[in-house]
């Protein structure tokens, strides 16, 4: 017989198991099948950061402390910019708070809105028909000196800085509107001011109630008068605002 | 015949077991399998060539493990370990690779 191949031999060995040099390979075998297990079965346990080497785990820290650094920055700076937005929109709030606050002041004064508040109704009867602009303007004036803040005359015209006044056929001309006697006007204000002012010793009410009118004035305060008329507020064409700095 | 069912019985041990890996040897385990497994496809080639020898392969066998072990040692110790182990892992897969293509003519005339 000659030389056996490979083949044979393993062949022969698979049916006549049992030679020394079988035994020690199935032993060795069988601490290296153990030991790939093992390590196999560590390797996928293997999740965290046990199997690692030192200096693989220094890096690894360093990194992962770079990268907490950058993280702490980014909040850092995202913090800041929270702040200031914040801040900004406070500003922008307390600036339109204002500019409400002031628009709605404004809005009174020029008789854009209505207005609501302690004041005085003064009924004026003219039974002659001799009332005329020049009582009004004067009371008028008389009310505004005593600290009116609105005026409405007979619930249809609203008295602003424009009003102008005139005689008219009937009674007077306010603003192109034509009111009759008996004239209702009522005041927002400090109401004892008010009328303390009307009734000034030849003031507007001595004068209505004198006898070149003959008409009769009655005075009533009130904490609650309503005044609902409005004016459109006009553009000012020729005036401009003075820019200043 | 006997040696397969030697390799089927520590698999089989492996898995009932389970051991923990002790600490120390886990940077060596690795390393140790793919020598011993690089000492089993040299022998099971120098089997099939005739020139088969229990005692060389059991020498074999203890000197790759602790060779390779002890390069690990050396390697984790002057800070090149990572890359040492990697460098014998090459050597040894390139060893492996030449012995299964003996083998591989041997069985598969091929």
């Amino acid at each position: 017989m000659s030389e056996p191949t490979g083949r044979e031999r393993l062949l022969r060995s698979l049916k006549r198991p049992g030679s020394r040099g079988q035994i020690t390979a199935a032993v060795l075998l069988a601490v290296v099948g153990f030991a790939s297990v093992v390590q196999v079965q560590a390797n996928e346990r293997n999740d965290d950061y046990e199997g690692m080497r030192e200096e693989d785990l220094v890096q690894l820290l360093n990194s992962l402390s770079s990268a907490s650094q950058r993280a702490e920055n980014e909040i850092s700076e995202l913090e800041q910019t929270r702040s200031e937005l914040r801040s900004d929109t406070d500003s922008r709030q307390a600036a339109l708070e204002q500019a409400r606050e002031r628009s709605t002041v404004l809005g009174i004064l020029a008789g854009t809105l209505p207005a609501v508040g302690p004041g005085i109704v003064v009924t004026v009867k003219d039974p002659q028909g001799n009332v005329g602009i020049d009582q009004v303007l004067n009371g008028l004036q008389e009310l505004r000196d005593a600290g009116a803040e609105a005026i409405e005359l007979n619930s249809s015209v609203r008295v602003v800085a424009q009003t102008a006044l005139e005689d008219g056929e009937n009674g007077i001309l306010v603003d192109e509107t034509e009111l009759t006697p008996p004239y209702t006007i009522e005041v927002i204000g400090d109401p004892h001011t008010l009328a303390e002012a009307l009734n000034i010793y030849s003031g507007f009410v001595d004068d209505i109630e004198g006898t070149d009118i003959g008409g009769s004035v009655v005075i009533e305060e009130s904490s609650n008068v309503e005044i609902a008329t409005l004016t459109e507020p006009l553009d000012p064409e020729y005036a401009e605002p003075v820019e200043s700095e | 015949m006997i040696a397969g069912l030697g390799l089927l019985v520590g698999v089989i041990l492996g898995l009932m077991l389970q051991p923990e890996v002790p600490l120390w040897l886990e940077p060596y385990l690795p390393i140790a399998v793919v020598a011993a497994l690089d000492a089993v496809f040299g022998a099971l080639r120098a089997f099939l060539d005739g020139i088969f020898d229990d005692k060389v392969f059991v020498i074999s066998f203890v000197s790759n493990v602790l060779i390779a072990a002890l390069i690990v040692y050396l390697g984790d110790k002057l800070g090149v370990g990572g890359q040492l182990s990697t460098g014998v892992i090459v050597v040894l897969g390139i060893r492996i690779f030449s012995n299964v293509t003996a083998i591989r003519r041997h069985i598969f005339h091929a």
